[in-house]
């Protein structure tokens, strides 16, 4: 839209090929796994908001010493193997979950463990895109990449724990095009 | 809605490159100077509080009333006078890219917009401008909040005036990023007018004995739908009980019939009040409804003592919504709404016929782009699944609420026991009665240009999209849509949601598939210069 001197857009403003890729990557195909750096840098982010929970039942154990009928460590023990489940299992099961598929034409994000979403956005309606990075992200060198497109409904779709050079390309590819497809 | 207009990608440079030469330099305008008049009656306004204060502070001595207003007229003078400055200090410019207002009596603010980001161009009128002839000039950008611009008041001839050229120059503008022709820029005078809709008093008179009677019908679906409902007709009983007894001996002297009439009579203030407050609302709201065709979109005016008047470009309406309510469906009235990016009156959705016949629908809609669904659409039904699970979900609730009490009423008062499990126990028939019912209801069809879903028993609301701007598609499923294999397809649509619960696994990936063929083939870009 912005090129002005561009005559009538061709007839098809997609190749045929793209669309034969766009359909093959639909629905059932198997999705790529995201960097395997994810999972740690999930597996942390996990660990520091356990560790306070942690802490808590540590001083709430001392504090109760000698009062409480329970024996001593059953609180701790308990808080424990629920921040071990919490940091071990609990990120290697989303991070399972999660996945993405990039077509010619289109970008699909899947995840969540109980309660799946699956969601497909077309290049041709991506408003703008973003690659961010934490602090935490950017000690694992992955990084998160966000599309934004003008529906109420997936406003912005995010796609996490992608290696940084990774995104990058991906927002360069769709960018890429993106410019093709509008002039 | 934080989208700020579409195309938002396209916002680079060439712009620029298309200059217009032949405009001169343009001119920083004035509004009308009758806007002093209206900020002079707002500060006449505001001092009659402050003077209404100090008469009845000084309790009516002579001095008090002076004191008073001497008071008033300091902030009439006040007022004016700042009023004035705000009228002195506020300029618009119109220029070759975008329409620049500059503000502000102390500290001066300067906003632009660029032409090509004005989606509507809407005139409104309060009571106190239109008496002086005078609108305010919206300018819808699609920016999220009430942070559009907007400019008042101008005189009736300036504002269309300024409507007019804006979208003339958006138009250009768009024409020519496109780069295609477009046949709109040629017409400069004002394009004929094709009716679509209008509203009569007839309509209106009929339209708000329906508002009334809705209003009765909330009331009493609201008592008669769930648990909460039941109690405040315990509540309501307990009452009317404790009030007899109170006077018994009083009441019974009135004699009976004069408690029906009394009662009667009760009920009849209550209908009169309640028929003349949605009469009274749709009239101001809708007096001299008309909304029509120009080669610039849908026009809307209505209003009695606001009167707005409002431009929907064409390609910018993304659906359409047909909605009606319980009473006025028995009866063949619909509503019609537009989906589009801009704001109406705070709502994302235009109204374009507030209460109408299907048959009267039907060319609006064409006129929009869309159709109704044809007869021989192929409906897709909600999985079976999803039937029985719902009612099995919703009904769990009173269930459970009928396993606690009838514990504790077993174990408290067993002669309560058959009342006090039997009323939730109903209401979970019902509950599940209402799912089966509803799932029969609702449906969704998938055509060549657009995606359609219905839904409802007492008032059906459909929900018609065009397949080629939606913005993404997803399948999502919870934990039990996981084990039953069915999902709700959730579509992105700009300025509403559009979503069917309950689709069966293939037929949600089927429909995502065909969606996306359609959006992938098309650019964004391509469909908003359209």
């Amino acid at each position: 839209m912005e090129t002005t001197a561009q005559p009538a857009p061709p007839a098809s403003p997609i190749d045929p090929q793209a669309v034969q890729l766009g359909n093959l990557v639909d629905d059932d195909g198997e999705f790529t796994k995201l960097h395997p750096n994810y999972k740690t840098a999930l597996r942390v982010r996990a660990a520091l908001t356990a560790l306070p929970v942690i802490f808590g039942a540590m001083m709430l154990e001392g504090s109760l010493r000698g009062q409480s009928p329970l024996p001593f460590g059953v609180i701790i023990g308990l808080v424990v193997f629920l921040a071990v489940l919490f940091i071990v299992r609990l990120p290697s099961r989303r991070y399972h979950a999660r996945g993405y598929q990039i077509s010619s034409d289109r970008l699909r994000v899947v995840r969540g463990i109980l309660w799946r979403s699956d969601t497909v956005v077309p290049f041709g309606r991506v408003q703008h895109i973003d690659v961010d990075q934490g602090p935490l992200e950017r000690f694992f060198d992955i990084a998160t990449l966000t599309l934004h497109t003008a529906g109420n409904h997936n406003a912005s779709v995010n796609l996490p724990g992608l290696g940084h050079a990774l995104a990058t390309e991906m927002r360069e590819e769709i960018r890429a095009h993106i410019k093709r497809e509008s002039m | 809605m934080s989208v700020s207009a579409p195309a938002s990608h396209s916002v680079s440079v060439p712009i620029t490159a298309k200059a217009p030469d032949a405009q001169p330099q343009p001119e920083p305008q004035r509004t009308a100077p009758l806007s002093v008049g209206i900020g002079l009656l707002g500060a006449i306004q505001n001092a009659i509080v402050p003077i209404a204060f100090v008469a009845f502070s000084s309790s009516g001595r002579g001095y008090g009333i002076l004191a008073a207003l001497g008071v008033g007229l300091a902030i009439i003078v006040i007022g004016g006078f700042f009023s004035y400055l705000r009228w002195r200090r506020l300029t618009y410019t119109i220029g070759a890219q975008d329409i620049r207002v500059e503000s502000g009596v102390l500290s001066r603010a300067a906003r632009s917009v660029p032409y090509e980001r004005i989606q509507d161009v809407s005139l409104e009128q309060k009571l106190l401008p239109r008496l002086f002839g005078l609108v305010a000039v919206k300018f819808e950008t699609g920016a999220g909040g009430g942070d559009d611009l907007s400019l008042a008041y101008l005189t009736e001839d300036a504002g269309e005036e300024l409507r007019q050229l804006i979208r003339e120059r958006r138009d250009a503008q768009a024409g020519a990023d496109s780069g295609t022709e477009s046949d709109a820029p040629s017409l400069s005078e004002e394009p004929a007018a094709e009716a679509l809709f209008t509203m009569g008093p007839d309509r209106l008179f009929t339209f708000g004995l329906f508002e009334f009677s809705l209003a009765v019908f909330a009331v009493l679906a609201g008592l008669a739908q769930y648990a909460d409902g039941f109690i405040e007709i315990g509540d309501a009983i307990d009452l009317a009980g404790a009030w007899f007894s109170d006077r018994g001996e009083e009441v019974a002297a009135l004699g009976a019939t004069l408690q029906i009439l009394s009662a009667l009579a009760g009920l009849f203030i209550v209908f009169i009040v309640g028929s003349a407050t949605g009469m009274i609302r749709v009239f101001t709201r809708e007096w001299g409804f008309l909304l029509e065709r120009t080669a610039r979109g849908f026009r809307r005016r209505r209003g009695l003592f606001t009167r707005t008047d409002v431009v929907m470009p064409i390609h910018r309406v993304q659906g359409v919504t047909i909605g009606t309510r319980a009473l006025r469906y028995r009866f063949g009235w619909h509503n019609l709404r537009f989906v589009s990016l801009a704001q109406d009156a705070g709502s994302s959705s235009h109204v374009v016929a507030p209460f109408a016949k299907m048959e009267e629908i039907r060319p609006i809609i064409a006129a929009a782009g869309f159709d109704l669904p044809s007869d021989n659409a192929e409906w897709h039904r909600a999985s079976k699944r999803y039937r029985t699970d719902s009612a099995i979900v919703d009904s769990l609730v009173f269930i459970i609420t009928a396993i606690v009490t009838g514990t504790a009423t077993l174990l408290y008062a067993p002669e309560w026991f058959l009342f006090v499990v039997s009323i939730p126990l109903v209401l979970a028939l019902i509950a599940a009665g209402a799912n089966l019912l509803a799932w029969r209801f609702q449906r969704h069809a998938l055509d060549a240009s657009q995606i359609v879903s219905t839904k409802g028993v007492l008032s059906p609301r459909s929900q018609i999209a065009t397949r080629l701007k939606l913005h993404s598609a997803e399948i999502a499923q919870g934990p039990i849509a996981r084990l039953r294999g069915y999902g709700t397809v959730h579509l992105g649509l700009a300025g509403g949601e559009f979503a069917i619960p309950g689709v069966p696994l293939d037929r949600a990936r089927e429909v995502r598939r065909e969606v996306l063929k359609t959006i992938a083939a098309t650019d964004f870009s391509d469909i908003e210069t359209s």
